[in-house]
């Protein structure tokens, strides 16, 4: 929608002012973030930038929050308790969901709706509601505190993401492949690994990396079913969001703020493969 | 191979005889049609199969339980069974005490309840509904021991000498109104209605907090949405208009908020929003707000919306944005060549297009906001809190399970209530990821 040369003044005002307004907008979204950045960087204890940081003094910057994740016990427990408890999740929500997906995606399933519904709840149902539902649950069979517990109830709610994004890649996998294959002797299992797993890989992975952020993004579920040896990354920065706030916070969240864009970058890449492969796109 | 040839004689012999088709097998090519259908059905089956049980198991009963809390009371009736017995012959309306019978069925029970401690248990059970018979249950409890039950003869003296409470109906009425193995009650209690003598009635104006907080919930949701409406809409039409490779580009800052850590975003608007911090710091630097007016923008009600609409900005945007991209631009260019000028051409013409995206975006964030918890509990202070904070309130710190799992079933009642209608309009197998 470029700005046509007989455009009138007001057409113009509008035009330029139109963006303007974009553009606050596109900064509200992305500057609380990116203020995050420098900020972890400060020498002082403060939230905020001091006049050395804005006159751009060396003095006025340092690491030592950096210093104080990598050195601090409690932050060094929550992080390897957080890779502890994501890739389990991951496994099994991903192992299988993607099952699941293949026989979802089969020309006729029973109660097709009734089962997608199941599988889908854990991502309508609020966090709240189904911390507390499991909180009750797995203290009643002796789940709740322990390291299966929270890896179980964290596959639970990956699940959904899993199931939506390999059922959609499904909805362009030719089923002639397979039946191909099979008539050139290979069995189901082989089938699977040699042909149908290869195309849907994207959607798999990408479908993993959804898992692995929602358990390792996740505070609500451990909060109530974990116990104090399964403290994770947020729940140690909510703990310390809510209690005395550090800088260190900052340092942390920069962390992951990098880590997130390390992981849409993938998804994004696996999502143009994908295209590709099933030649939905000519890039 | 033999075989398959004898088969295909014989459907060579049988083609021309009238009857059900046979496939080369021998067998109606219906039935076996019918077996290798019911055959892929259970293969479907047996693959689903393990992830279903999966999210019965740590998912589905889990809600289950939350839901049978909600109205379960085991506890009156495990504790005092004798006296739930003695109590039933009892009219509460009489307004007199129950009889001897009652009060030593309420010794023998105590004396066994004070055993395993789970008298302390009963006591705050049934305190939710009336205050002091906590400490009621706790102080007999301890006196109970000493009692002889042989040798007593008047209980309601023997009673009455441990503690007065016990001559007063009230705590009668009240024992008696929840010996049931179900109660209302935790409901009762979520809608601030209480159990009078003369059956349901409100509670007092100044008790009212769940109705309260209900309303402050749906009424800061709203606003939420709202403001996720007003400043989505222009992004999506943007990106929807603008040339695919300018809009991929500035897709890009809407993802990377969508992608990041909630935790992350809500730090960044605790250490944003703070008196002393970067947006205060910035406004009195350009001088519109005065250094001893520093605005309070953190622990209320405008900090859970500050940063509730950042953090659900994207959920708005990207269904708004798919919606848009559907709509030919050739619909406008034939409404302004037919005379519209810009503004009718957008009004009448695109708007009413984009609907069906407001309405997905708008039932997502709502839905997604009445549920929220992490977000209000840190930047909401006491006045910015939602109904979820309530519910974590119950679990960990009051330990009214009851309550808490009666408040989550209202809420989940609500929300599946809005799924519904999102199904309804959308489609739940339209939700699209990144």
């Amino acid at each position: 929608m470029a700005l046509p040369i007989y455009a009138s003044p007001l057409q113009r005002a509008w035009y330029y002012g139109f963006r303007t307004i974009c553009t606050l907008i596109f900064l509200f979204l992305i500057v609380p973030i990116l203020v995050i950045l420098p900020l972890s960087f400060n020498a002082e204890d403060f939230f905020t930038f001091t006049p050395e940081m804005l006159r751009f003094d060396p003095e006025g910057y340092s690491l030592k929050h950096y210093r104080d994740f990598f050195s601090n016990s409690d932050w060094q427990n929550a992080v390897v308790n957080s890779l502890r408890i994501a890739p389990m999740a991951t496994f099994l929500s991903v192992s299988f969901g993607t099952l699941a997906a293949i026989g979802l995606s089969q020309p006729h399933v029973p109660f097709r709706r009734a089962i997608m519904a199941i599988l889908i709840s854990p991502m309508i149902v609020p966090l709240i509601i189904s911390a507390a539902g499991m909180y009750f649950f797995y203290s009643r069979i002796g789940l709740q505190g322990t390291y299966w517990g929270v890896v179980m109830a964290h596959a639970a709610l990956g699940i959904p993401f899993v199931i939506i994004t390999v059922t959609a890649t499904l909805v362009g996998f030719d089923n002639s492949l397979t039946r191909a294959a099979a008539n050139m002797g290979a069995g189901p299992v082989r089938t699977f690994f040699r042909i149908q797993m290869p195309l849907i890989l994207p959607g798999v992975i990408s479908g993993g990396l959804f898992a692995f952020i929602t358990s390792f993004d996740e505070v609500v579920v451990v909060l109530f079913v974990g116990s104090a040896g399964q403290k994770t990354l947020p729940w140690q920065m909510f703990t310390g969001l809510r209690e005395q706030i550090s800088p260190t916070i900052l340092a942390v969240a920069t962390i992951l703020i990098a880590i997130s864009i390390a992981l849409l970058t993938v998804v994004e890449l696996l999502r143009r493969r994908s295209e590709r492969l099933r030649g939905m796109s000519p890039g | 191979m033999a075989n398959t040839a004898d088969s295909s004689q014989d459907i060579a012999h049988s083609a021309p005889v009238t009857g059900p088709v046979l496939g080369n097998d021998g067998r109606p090519l219906k039935a076996s049609l019918a077996k290798s259908l019911r055959r892929q059905k259970l293969r479907a089956l047996g693959l689903i199969a393990p992830l279903l049980i999966f999210v019965l198991l740590t998912f589905i009963a889990p809600i289950a339980d939350m839901l049978f809390r909600s109205v379960e009371n085991n506890i009156v009736g495990d504790v005092l069974p004798r006296t739930v017995v003695a109590l039933q012959d009892w009219d509460e309306t009489s307004g007199e005490l129950p009889d001897n019978a009652t009060f030593k069925a309420m010794a023998l029970d105590l004396k066994e309840a004070v055993e395993d401690k789970s008298h302390t248990r009963l006591g705050s059970r049934l305190n939710y509904e009336q205050s002091g018979i906590s400490s009621l249950f706790r102080q007999t409890g301890r006196k109970v021991k000493r009692l002889d039950v042989e040798e007593t003869t008047d209980f309601v003296a023997a009673f009455e000498d441990m503690n007065k409470k016990w001559v007063d109906v009230e705590n009668w009425q009240t024992i008696k109104a929840f010996s049931g193995r179900f109660t209302d009650g935790y409901f009762l209690a979520a809608a601030d209605l209480t159990k009078g003598p003369e059956g349901i009635e409100r509670v007092p104006e100044n008790e009212q907090i769940y109705y309260t907080l209900l309303l402050r919930t749906l009424k800061m949701s709203l606003i939420i949405t709202f403001s996720c409406i007003l400043l989505g809409y222009p992004i999506a039409f943007l990106l929807a208009t603008l040339p695919l490779r300018t809009s991929n580009l500035l897709l890009i800052l809407v993802l990377l908020p969508f992608w990041t850590s909630l935790l992350v975003r809500t730090s960044a608007w605790k250490v944003l929003l703070q008196q002393q911090g970067v947006i205060n710091d910035t406004l009195v630097w350009l001088g519109l707000v005065a250094d001893n007016a520093r605005l309070e923008l953190i622990n209320n009600q405008t900090g859970t919306i500050i940063a509730m609409t950042h953090i659900l900005l994207p959920f708005m945007i990207l269904p708004l944005f798919s919606v848009m991209k559907t709509i030919p631009p050739s619909y406008v260019r034939a409404a302004k060549s037919l005379g519209a000028n810009d503004w009718t051409a957008f009004w009448r013409v695109y708007f009413p297009q984009s609907v069906p995206g407001i309405g997905a975006g708008s039932i997502l964030c709502f839905i997604l906001s009445i549920g929220y918890y992490i977000t209000p509990e840190i930047v909401g202070g006491t006045k910015g809190v939602f109904i979820s904070n309530r519910i974590a309130y119950h679990i960990s710190s009051s330990l009214n399970w009851g309550l808490a799992a009666a408040l989550g079933t209202l809420l989940l009642v609500v929300v599946l209530g809005l799924y519904w209608l999102y199904d309804k309009f959308v489609g739940i197998d339209n939700v699209k990821l990144g």
